[in-house]
């Protein structure tokens, strides 16, 4: 088993139990919040087309980047209205899963 | 041609086959620390029972050059022969010919044992060590993996199928595995994944060595997908043989007796079990405490050990055990460990090994990822399996048992054929604590000392509900019983189970949830 043999406090229905953890338990992702206003690689690619520009307005479904990847050109549409802040990447850029792309207002 | 000629030219023939990929490719094969196709059937089996079909059978290439090369046995060896003196079918790949690479008369060597292993009514076992398809071949090596997959299919739930990875067993190729029963990895020597680390590497940018992305440890510990890590070939063969001993050839017979033994003294339960349910224990000192002999074959050891799977006997009869494990995660049900459970439940449930099931577990674990990962789905395999099942089925409520997880591990509510509860059996909806702070949220809110009022609330809930009484008197527990007389109790109503017959309505297949 994955875990440090530690004898951990495990609180469940307010009952504390003494328990070794797994590690896939201890290290398990913890969850947050997505915040609306971030725009991030959903896969790792390249960038191969930008769409708009700092300050553009743009609606739900219009495209923002072209990213390549699996050799496929993934369309990034927007997923709400609002005003683009900053496009943090450049046409060209390789970026990494979860890489922020562009910033909304 | 005289009879001495004809002999002679048929050990010529015999031997040269038979060395396989050649002297060289041997020795290349030993110094990665693998055993020959040849040698390991042979470590396996019984001493001089393997029986060899198909020797001679030519590979079907015949473009890219290969019609003028020969490939001995198209890198596997088929055939049946003895484990403990009962019969078995058996294929191997030999990775000396051609990488142990799949082509069609490969694949159609490994489809007719198969074949004749359904139809003999004996275990399957498939040792892989193969590069995958061979690409010469083209889709006839893709047909040949499609058929092999049918039939583990069509075999499932008719007779044991074993899976050994000792070499690479990759893409396509690891669905046979995956529909087989049990999966035997070895340290180092297995590797198993869907695509290797240089697509993950050019595709996704990730970079991972192939022990780490899907090696022996990773297997076990990780996706669950091998049920035995051992850390040599040899004891990967002690551990095949040792399952065979507990499991029956097929699906109309029962596992094999052996002699009764009572377990070994140092096990006496009234040391085992802590009263006080928030601490923890090794379930298995509880298991060990009734077997035969204390002997227990534990089954995917270190995954999800949260809850515990495996086969001992119990006067000399194999029973499938599925215990909550106290000692880590406090024994809940997630995600991982009802996977586990469910699919030992519908193994034993198809091989007829009754079922003993030991429960302390505080419910389902809560949380963001555990629901995400789809834990109402999960969590329901094991209700289904234990519904489904019409195999002896006993309980014993060791301690605690909560909410959705009473219900879940083979209450009287999912058909248990016999319930028992020790005295320190708490089976409530939930732990006092919690039950407290609901029902007696105002009260504690109001008072003047809220803390001493739900210690008292708390300390009402424990004394009226946290014990084994309550399901008794109604008829959802069989017998409240001394935990020393376990194994008397256990070994009374396996005996009158024997004969069990339970029907259910016809159906083509159920539909379980994934």
């Amino acid at each position: 088993m994955n875990s440090d043999n530690k004898i951990y406090k495990f609180v469940i229905d307010d009952t504390v139990y003494e328990t070794k953890l797994t590690d896939k338990f201890r290290k398990r992702k913890l969850y947050a919040k997505e915040n609306p206003d971030l725009v991030k690689a959903f896969i790792p690619g390249i960038i191969r087309e930008i769409k708009i520009k700092n300050g553009s307005i743009v609606k739900t479904g219009d495209v923002l980047l072209i990213l390549e990847a699996m050799k496929m050109k993934n369309v990034v549409a927007s997923h709400r209205d609002g005003k683009i802040k900053e496009i943090k990447v450049k046409t060209g850029e390789m970026v990494i899963k979860n890489q922020l792309l562009l910033e909304f207002e | 041609m005289s009879f001495l000629s004809k002999l002679k030219e048929f050990f010529f023939k015999n031997d040269k086959i038979k060395v396989g990929g050649g002297e060289k490719a041997n020795l290349k094969q030993a110094a990665m620390g693998k055993m020959t196709a040849r040698e390991r059937i042979n470590a396996l089996l019984d001493e001089d029972s393997f029986f060899e079909f198909d020797l001679f059978v030519k590979h079907a290439g015949k473009d890219f050059g290969m019609d003028k090369k020969d490939l001995p046995a198209d890198g596997v060896i088929t055939g049946s022969g003895t484990i403990l003196g009962y019969p078995v079918c058996i294929y191997a790949q030999d990775f000396t010919v051609a990488g142990g690479s799949l082509g069609l008369a490969h694949a159609r060597k490994i489809t007719k044992i198969m074949d004749h292993s359904i139809k003999m009514g004996i275990p399957l076992i498939g040792i892989n060590d193969s590069g995958g398809a061979r690409i010469q071949e083209g889709v006839n090596s893709l047909a040949g993996y499609g058929e092999i997959f049918y039939r583990n299919t069509l075999a499932s739930g008719v007779i044991p199928q074993i899976s050994v990875i000792l070499g690479p067993c990759a893409g396509g190729a690891v669905y046979s595995p995956a529909l087989t029963d049990f999966v035997f990895v070895v340290d180092k020597i297995s590797k198993m994944f869907i695509t290797g680390p240089e697509v993950i590497k050019t595709v996704l940018g990730e970079e991972i060595s192939m022990e780490d992305l899907g090696g022996a440890k990773i297997q076990s510990e990780i996706t669950g997908n091998a049920h035995f890590f051992a850390q040599t070939e040899m004891e990967c063969f002690e551990q095949i043989r040792r399952l065979c001993s507990f499991i029956p050839f097929n699906n109309s017979k029962k596992a094999n007796p052996y002699p009764a033994k009572n377990p070994k003294s140092k096990y006496a339960v009234e040391n085992i079990i802590p009263a006080d349910p928030s601490q923890p224990y090794d379930v298995r000192r509880v298991i060990y405490s009734i077997v035969d002999d204390s002997d227990f074959f534990e089954v995917q050891e270190f995954w999800a050990a949260n809850i515990v799977i495996g086969f001992a006997r119990i006067n000399g009869d194999t029973v499938g055990i599925v215990g909550n494990q106290p000692l880590v995660l406090a024994g809940v049900l997630d995600v991982d460990s009802s996977d586990k459970a469910a699919r030992f439940i519908r193994f034993c449930d198809a091989f007829n090994i009754p079922l003993l099931t030991l429960v302390d577990l505080p419910g389902y674990l809560p949380g963001v990822d555990q629901e995400y990962a789809g834990v109402i789905r999960h969590g329901a395999k094991i209700l289904y399996a234990y519904s489904e099942a019409t195999v002896p089925k006993v309980t014993v409520i060791l301690r605690k048992a909560y909410g959705g997880g009473y219900i879940a591990m083979c209450s009287r509510h999912l058909g248990a054929d016999f319930v028992f509860a020790w005295p320190t059996a708490e089976i409530a909806v939930m732990g006092p604590e919690g039950a407290a702070n609901i029902i007696f949220k105002n009260e504690i809110a109001e008072a003047g000392d809220p803390n001493e009022m739900r210690r008292q609330k708390v300390a009402e809930y424990t004394e009226k509900f946290a014990n084994p009484y309550v399901a008794a008197s109604n008829g959802y527990i069989d017998a409240v019983i001394n935990p020393q007389e376990t194994r008397k109790f256990l070994i009374q109503t396996l005996q009158l189970s024997k004969q069990k017959k339970e029907s259910r309505p016809l159906k083509k297949h159920g539909i379980p949830p994934f």
